[in-house]
């Protein structure tokens, strides 16, 4: 137990429609190790997104239990959570969601604005997550300067920022050509071989979720596959061909 | 978060939509330079009024005849010849009233001036040699009559500046002889031109002593008024209730209702100036307050569609570990430095506009106009600007705060 970063069992989630009311996530229950790189897999409206958004602690689950880093967070109020989003949790986001006219530095920075990390090592900490994803020369850029794959490698050194416990991608390769989307993943790749992050990530592509070591396929709602990869892809040799 | 980063990140809100912000602090500014400006100069007339009356020396009590009409048909009553010679020396007794250090009897009326074959209309003001130092007349040219000019009915006279001008086009009047009523009267002094500002104007005058007024120009045996000044340090406001006893007595009435004389200090006068340039003030400023609330509608709409724009912000703040009160404070902090800066800006250019505008007056107009910051002016408008901002900012940062992280990122 102590060694799982995530814990959920029967976790739920349903939105209410007028009269309807939609299940757009039922019976999960999985744990995620600290140091596991997981895949979630699915076609669009399996619910996979909404798992996400759960796991990541930005939006609450109707039904179930989930236990995030040894807490049950059902016994959290909004600041607390919002606490724990800022200091265990780095979110990395399809459409990369920068601030716009606002420098990459500023930009990475962001999350520290929010922690307890004195401000005296604010510059510091955002240069060395920039530094980490290859963009030094690109610091005081603002985000409409950058080429797409750069932006996502700007997100990707703001999640990394508050040195978080586990890191969550929503789709992050699927605004990108397949080029930078193999630079993007060769980083989120590393992160959890060299630096032993614990990441989950979501995609719709098989090839994607093959770089993690195990694929949770969801179809409706529901986790109907859980598996571990045998054939791991390397996406740094693939970026690099 | 700390205030101080709060105050930060609301900054470099302000900075990344700088036009939006200059635009919605344009309505602010003029809502406020206008209020300014209003207060300004409406502070800067009155005091300009009120120092001319304090000019006339604070304890002076003027007696005025006549009394109210009580309904249509009473206009035979008005009494407006009711001071008399009697009643000067009534209040001239040191028994009657004590605070009394001098008093001026006052006639005027018009009259037809003729000097070779020039003629000029002019008023004839009547007074005593107190006048001068009164009204503060300093005549460019000769001297005034004396307290013997006016116990002898002397055929002398004070011309206005434009009088002077009019009869000898230009040469010099003393000495000379001008005919009012076919008697001949000798020009021992011209006044300097009073200039536009000045609550009297002497310019279109001419001034003799009142005993000659009544007897050989205007052929009255009462007065117009009565000016009497107090003691120094004696209550005005008693020296004017013994005026009245006094002359009450001296009339024969009872009833102070059926008084045939009002009694006026210069204080009465000056609050009821006062009261009128206030209240034209307060009215302007209403005007100019309308400018003030269409300048917080702007604002409203902006900061509604701001907020509904950074609705992606907010939720990704709120993904990085911002709490609502975070997010709260940021957009309300914004939303009131934008009006503060907009209040400070309306401030500085309306007191600004003022002060030039009180040069140009005073310079223009040769009138004693002073600059006067109107501190009223300026808290209303800073404190307006304020709250607006407040309420207008707060609704809907409010909103946005209490959003999910998520449903406010996935905000299209």
């Amino acid at each position: 137990m102590p060694n799982s970063v995530i814990d959920v069992k029967n976790l739920a989630k349903a939105y209410h429609d007028g009269q309807t009311e939609t299940l757009a996530l039922q019976k999960a229950t999985f744990s995620v190790k600290k140091g596991e790189f997981v895949a979630i897999m699915g076609p669009s409206g399996s619910g996979k997104s909404t798992l996400l958004h759960v796991l990541g602690l930005l939006d609450e689950p109707t039904g179930g239990e989930y236990i995030f880093a040894g807490k049950n967070i059902s016994e959290y109020g909004g600041d607390e959570l919002a606490k724990l989003r800022n200091q265990k949790i780095g979110f990395i986001f399809q459409m990369f969601n920068l601030l716009p006219r606002t420098s990459v530095l500023e930009n990475v920075k962001l999350p520290l604005l929010y922690s307890n990390v004195p401000e005296s090592e604010w510059d510091k900490k955002a240069r060395e997550a920039i530094d980490s994803v290859g963009l030094s020369h690109r610091l005081y850029h603002e985000p409409s300067e950058l080429s797409g794959g750069e932006r996502q490698r700007v997100a990707i050194a703001r999640a990394l920022v508050n040195d978080p416990e586990i890191i969550f991608a929503d789709e992050p390769t699927g605004n990108l050509d397949s080029k930078s989307g193999k630079n993007v993943m060769s980083i989120i790749q590393n992160l959890n071989v060299k630096q032993g992050k614990t990441i989950v990530l979501i995609t719709h592509e098989t090839a994607t979720a093959e770089h993690a070591e195990r694929i949770l396929h969801m179809i409706d709602g529901e986790i109907d596959n859980d598996r571990k990869v045998e054939r791991r892809r390397s996406a740094e040799e693939e970026f690099v061909k | 978060m700390t205030w101080k980063h709060t105050f930060k990140t609301s900054l470099a809100g302000l900075h990344t939509n700088r036009s939006r912000s200059a635009l919605t602090i344009l309505g602010i500014v003029i809502g406020i330079t206008a209020i300014m400006l209003v207060v300004s100069l409406g502070a800067g007339a009155q005091a300009l009024i009120l120092g001319q009356i304090q000019g006339l020396g604070t304890n002076t009590v003027a007696v005025i005849p006549g009394r109210e009409p009580s309904g249509p048909s009473d206009v035979t009553s008005l009494y407006l010849d009711s001071l008399k010679e009697k009643d000067v020396t009534a209040l001239e007794k040191p028994t009657n009233v004590p605070g009394l250090q001098s008093i001026m009897p006052v006639v005027f009326g018009a009259a037809s001036t003729l000097y070779e074959s020039n003629t000029y209309q002019v008023s004839v003001f009547g007074g005593t040699e107190r006048m001068s130092e009164m009204f503060d007349l300093h005549p460019s040219e000769g001297y005034f009559f004396d307290k013997e000019d006016v116990i002898s009915r002397s055929d002398v006279v004070v011309l206005g500046s434009k009088v002077a001008e009019d009869l000898f086009d230009g040469n010099s009047a003393i000495n000379q002889k001008i005919k009012i009523k076919g008697r001949n009267f000798r020009v021992i002094a011209v006044l300097p031109p009073t200039g536009g500002g000045s609550l009297f104007n002497f310019d279109d005058m001419v001034v003799v002593p009142y005993t000659t007024a009544q007897d050989y120009i205007l052929g009255i045996k009462f007065f117009n008024r009565l000016i009497i000044e107090a003691k120094d340090g004696a209550d005005v406001d008693a020296v004017a209730e013994d005026v009245r006893l006094t002359l009450r007595e001296s009339h024969n009435i009872d009833d102070p209702a059926k008084d045939d004389f009002f009694v006026s200090t210069q204080k009465d006068l000056a609050d009821r100036l006062s009261t009128i340039t206030s209240a034209l003030t307060w009215f302007l400023v209403a005007v100019a307050s309308i400018a003030l609330f269409v300048g917080g509608v702007g604002i409203m709409n902006i900061m509604l569609v701001a907020v509904t724009e950074r609705t992606k912000e907010i939720g990704l703040r709120k993904a990085l570990g911002a709490t609502n009160r975070d997010i709260l404070s940021q957009f309300l902090l914004e939303a009131v430095l934008l009006t503060a800066i907009g209040g400070f800006v309306g401030i500085v250019l309306g007191a600004g506009l003022a002060f030039i505008i009180a040069i140009v007056l005073s310079k223009g107009l040769g009138v004693n106009w002073q600059f006067v910051f109107p501190w009223n002016g300026a808290i209303l408008g800073f404190g307006v600007s304020a709250l607006v901002g407040l309420i207008f900012g707060g609704y809907p940062a409010r909103q946005a705060s209490k959003k999910s992280p998520i449903e406010a990122l996935r905000y299209e």
